[in-house]
């Protein structure tokens, strides 16, 4: 049942083969004996996703099921859910439990979907190892000794282990795709502005992106079906025909043009890494697709951009906790500014208050044409190189991650290393385009440790979801490597 | 040596839409504390900001009211700071690209005892569009502060002036000329009591000819007279300053009214630095033309268009012209009362025009200043007044005869024509009786007709006297003394 | 680009984030580090692009004026923060310590 795709659970939950009821303990069951050791879950509320379930199997014995009806999904706990703690990772929220639905889990509750519980993340969704997360660090299942990627570490290491059927993550600078690599897991990042971010904590508005993480494109596609669509509580969200993301998935790959920019397959590229993507653009090539070199000459600069844009951005949006309506605040203050100073250096942790003081730096006097305004405007070079590319082919394809999965606390006091992660996804935030990211293939064994998962990240044109949806099931339907489990899970 | 003043506005009109500018949370004033606090005005984490086109209708009717620009596109930046009331810790504005820019006032400057009454151009360097803070309450929480955050959010228009006045007197004009204009055409119902309209005054002074000295503000006039006082103060405090050697620093200032000083605040003058910076949440404002030019034709005649169209076309005086435009409800009393008094003409003007007026700066003002009203509670219609003066000008009554019409208006309600024909206060205008009526006064005075014609023209009162009394008050006074003087010329 | 223990404690300020003496000197050496690496796009020739704020050139929608929302304070003011065992609202009102004008 754990190796089943969403597609066969649907058809299994609406052949009552299984109850919605017996699926989701299941899962709870294995949740119970698996999550303390790896941590990928803040919180399971066995109760609310039962009661959930028992509503799920009343439609699926009514008939008006959907796909997705009666199956049990994690949720980041980035996501507001009504009536569940809602932490972001943060100790500025260990206590809040949030009043109202974001639209992400109000599509999921309508499909019918069961909430199996919030998973672990960066704090704020920030950072790339899940180290950073308030409620302590995920592990990696294929080696505990690892770190799980981040920001949405939690939801790739649940899937990765078989903890969910699915879950949401959401990605900024690469927080889906670089989670999913280092899991060796599928997850997919949506054009900016087609899953709505209204009650999704923010991080960095105008890169913010919610999307699918599961096993496989397949599935990514039921996922996104149900998280896409316009809304108007947020003003970024696209108003757009609804679309089928699975419609293309079965079209054969002849004469797909493939990309590869030869910046990401230059210094910092393990070999390991190289290797597995280079295999995998091999396999593309025999089933039919052409491959072209490109250049994306201003993407190393994305790193820096990044770094100015994001946490500029994450400063004003992190700037309402301040422990006066909600959140945390710190028990002894002497006056409103002390109260303010406590409650934010106590409640966010390092790594929040780096950013900050990076963001707040950049936007102040003096400092804001030489930083955010020409941020700003590579930002837009680093945009039209990829329109430039997508002259000459349809997608783009390149290692996710520049290398597997580190060690726990490997890159723990060097932010900048930390930071250089993200140096293959962050590009495709700034441009606004959707990127994804599936396993193909295993690094090299070393030291008795086993070779971790390699993602393949390929990146579409804008609104080119279902292509490339298409690009990544043809190749699951050719190679296996996204069904490897972890050994002893 | 002389010191010349430099008064700059900034004005926050509060728009009147029913929801707050970037949700769906009511604006209605005087509701329990923070129960109009919804989860953007709270800024729960995850909520959005999604803008209301209501308030910028708003902003756009007023940039076409006073013949600004309207951007194509304008952009909403993020304020940065910290303050209870102020739930985002930032304040969404517009900075750098306003949707209203480079507009202009013509204020009436009235005569004081300097000074003849002037006209006077204020330049309006832009208007923008923010959301307003929340309220701090400082009393009765044992020392803590009350944040009611049921005001976070409502529509602004902070509409910012060039410095270009010189006096108090041209300051409070122009914020009069303003208050009358967003009321005018609808944007703002301008109640100051409750922050609707409230005034930052920036204030300096400097000798004729130099560069402009440093300016204080002082923040949140919410009276007319307040201002007037603040700026009275401020001006004197800034030359006292000066003339004793001290300097001028940048300040921000409250006006207290109960000493009627000015005091900088109290709070930590930290230089303040807002990290502005475009609100990835929304995305840039487009106006297109079209929608402009539907606005454009929602726009009623301007304060400004009717004062001319009264002086050029209805004869008025400027001063008439002028409090007659005092609101859109007095000049529109006035506009249909004057239809109403000459109903068979096209268009009223002259005499009906200068009567119309005088009756409803004169006996309507008085009576509703006496009874505590204000003209939208007048309790006679600017019809029902029409129909009297047009009793008026037709000669059906006399002066005094509308003021009898017009007490029992006041009183009891009812038309004209019926009060007139009820208590019979109709002239008589017909000349064959009050020739005939005449005809008997000579018949059965004789000497003293002689004795006028022989000189003694004080004797005419005499005659109008008797014939008055014989018509029992109610011959026309006009037709009545042209009848007497021509037979007693004989 | 190197910051002094001054540059930090400013935004530190400004950011309302209270640090003691080690921990700016650590954040100064930290934002130093990260500075270096954004000192890369300075050197880039960006004259005449426009600078790029949202990921899709798209106007702002419009939302009609409705009052749409009702009444949760009692639900909102139930995540009000506590001090000393006491949630800080009272009367409707959130509390805070005393604002000085």
């Amino acid at each position: 049942m754990f190796e089943s795709s969403l597609q066969q659970l649907g058809s299994a939950l609406r052949a009552r083969q299984i109850s919605s009821v017996e699926l989701t303990q299941l899962y709870l069951d294995r949740i119970a004996k698996l999550n303390p050791e790896l941590n990928a879950y803040i919180t399971v509320s066995p109760e609310t996703s039962l009661a959930q379930a028992r509503a799920a199997d009343a439609r699926l014995a009514a008939g008006n099921a959907d796909a997705l009806t009666g199956i049990p999904i994690a949720q980041k706990d980035i996501f507001c859910a009504k009536g569940w703690l809602t932490t972001c990772g943060s100790k500025m929220l260990h206590d809040f439990v949030s009043p109202y639905d974001a639209h992400v889990i109000a599509r999921f509750n309508d499909a019918g979907a069961v909430n199996l519980g919030k998973t672990n993340m960066d704090e704020f969704a920030m950072g790339s190892s899940n180290e950073t997360s308030h409620y302590g660090p995920v592990k990696n299942p294929w080696d505990q000794a690892r770190v799980p990627g981040g920001s949405s570490g939690g939801s790739a290491s649940a899937i990765a282990a078989r903890l969910c059927a699915a879950a949401t993550g959401t990605d900024t600078g690469g927080s889906i795709r670089q989670p999913a690599a280092l899991c060796g897991i599928s997850g997919l990042k949506p054009t900016y502005g087609v899953v709505s971010r209204y009650g999704m904590i923010a991080f960095a508005s105008s890169l913010d992106q919610a999307g699918p993480m599961a096993r496989s494109a397949e599935d990514l596609a039921l996922l996104l079906n149900a998280m896409a669509g316009f809304d108007e509580r947020d003003s970024t969200s696209l108003q757009r025909d609804k679309e089928d993301y699975a419609r293309d998935l079965a079209k054969p790959l002849n004469g797909l043009r493939i990309g590869l920019p030869k910046e990401f397959f230059a210094e910092g590229l393990s070999g390991d890494v190289a290797h597995a993507v280079e295999a995998a653009i091999a396999e593309y090539r025999k089933l039919g697709a052409t491959v072209v070199e490109i250049s994306l000459p201003n993407s190393k600069l994305s790193v820096p951009v990044y770094y100015v844009l994001a946490p500029a951005e994450a400063s004003s949006n992190l700037s309402r906790f301040d422990g006066v309506r909600y959140g945390y605040r710190a028990p002894d203050y002497t006056d409103l500014a002390d109260m303010y100073e406590k409650s934010r250096a106590q409640g966010f942790g390092a790594e929040v208050k780096r950013r900050i003081m990076i963001g707040t730096y950049v936007l102040s006097h003096g400092y804001y044409d030489a930083y955010y305004l020409q941020a700003q405007k590579i930002r837009r070079l680093i945009a039209q190189d990829f329109t430039e590319a997508f002259r000459q082919c349809d997608v783009i394809m390149g290692p996710t991650a520049p290398s597997t999965a580190f060690k726990l606390g490997e890159k723990g006091d060097d932010p900048v290393q930390m930071y250089l992660s993200d140096i293959y996804t962050i590009a495709v935030n700034l441009a606004g385009l959707p990127g994804m990211s599936i396993p193909c293939g295993f690094g090299a064994a070393n030291n008795g440790n086993p070779g971790m998962p390699v993602g393949l990240q390929i990146i579409g044109n804008y609104f080119d979801e279902a292509r490339m949806l298409n690009a990544a099931h043809q190749y699951q339907l050719a190679t296996d490597w996204h069904s490897r489990a972890p050994n002893g899970i | 040596m002389t010191w010349e003043i430099v008064i700059g506005l900034e004005v926050h009109a509060q728009l009147s839409t029913s929801s707050k500018i970037f949700c769906g949370a009511s604006t209605a004033f005087g509701a329990e504390p923070n129960t109009q606090a919804d989860a953007v005005s709270i800024a729960l984490p995850g909520v959005l900001p999604v803008l209301n086109k209501g308030a910028v209708e708003r902003a756009i009717k007023f940039g076409l009211a006073v013949g600004a620009h309207i951007a194509p596109r304008s952009v909403f930046a993020r304020k940065n700071y910290f303050y209870p009331d102020l739930p985002k810790g930032y304040q969404i504005s517009q900075f750098d690209l306003p949707v209203v820019g480079n507009g202009q006032l013509v204020i009436h400057v009235p005569a004081s005892g300097k000074t003849e009454a002037y006209e006077k151009v204020v330049r309006l360097t832009r208007a923008h569009l923010e959301e307003d803070a929340g309220k701090s309450l400082h009393e009765d929480f044992h020392g803590m502060t009350g944040i009611d955050l049921n005001r976070a959010g409502t529509p602004l228009l902070e509409i910012v002036s060039e410095p270009d006045m010189r006096s108090a007197d041209e300051a409070v004009a122009y914020a009069k000329t303003l208050h009358t204009l967003v009321q005018w055409i609808g944007i703002c119902d301008g109640n100051m009591q409750e922050g609707s309209f409230r005034c930052d005054v920036n204030v300096s002074v400097r000798r004729p000819g130099a560069a402009l000295g440093t300016r204080r503000e002082i923040k949140n006039l919410n009276s007319f007279k307040f201002m007037q006082q603040a700026i009275d103060y401020e001006v004197q405090w800034q030359i006292d300053t000066l003339v004793n050697g001290g300097a001028i620093h940048q300040a921000t200032v409250l006006f207290n009214p109960d000493t009627g000083e000015t005091r900088a605040m109290r709070s930590k003058e930290e230089a303040h630095d807002y990290r502005y910076f475009p609100d990835p949440d929304l995305l840039p404002l487009d106006i297109s033309e079209e929608w402009k030019e539907q606005i454009r034709a929602t726009l009623p005649e301007l304060p400004q268009a009717k004062q001319a169209r009264y002086e050029n076309e209805l004869g008025l005086s400027i001063y008439d012209a002028n409090i007659l435009t005092a609101s859109r409800e007095m000049a529109g009393f006035f506009e249909t009362a004057l239809a109403a008094s000459s109903p068979d003409k096209g268009r009223a003007g002259g005499v009906e025009a200068k009567l119309c007026a005088n009756w409803i700066m004169g006996e309507v003002n008085a009576q509703l200043n006496r009874d505590g009203l204000d003209m939208t509670q007048c309790p006679i219609s600017a019809q029902q007044l029409g129909g009297m003066l047009q009793r008026i000008a037709d000669n059906t009554i006399s002066n005094s005869g509308a003021k009898e019409v017009f007490r029992t208006m006041w009183a009891d309600g009812g038309e004209a024509d019926a009060i007139i024909e009820a208590k019979g206060l109709k002239q008589v205008s017909d000349s064959g009786t009050i020739e005939a009526l005449v005809d008997e006064i000579i018949a059965a005075n004789a000497d003293k007709v002689a004795e006028y014609r022989s000189g003694k023209d004080k004797l005419f009162g005499f005659f109008v006297g008797l014939a008055m009394k014989a018509s029992k008050g109610k011959a026309n006074p006009a037709q009545l003394n042209e009848v007497l003087k021509r037979k007693l010329t004989g | 680009m190197f910051l002094a223990n001054a540059d930090v404690r400013k935004v530190a300020r400004l950011a309302r984030l209270a640090m003691g003496e080690t921990e700016i000197e650590t954040a100064r050496s930290q934002l130093s580090g990260i500075f270096a690496l954004i000192a890369e796009m300075q050197a880039v020739d960006t004259r005449g692009i426009e600078p790029m704020s949202h990921a899709q050139d798209v106007s702002q929608r419009l939302r009609e004026d409705a009052v749409t929302e009702t009444n949760q304070r009692e639900l909102f003011q139930s995540l009000a923060p506590k001090y000393k065992g006491a949630p800080q609202v009272e009367a409707g009102l959130y509390l805070v310590p005393q604002v000085i004008e």
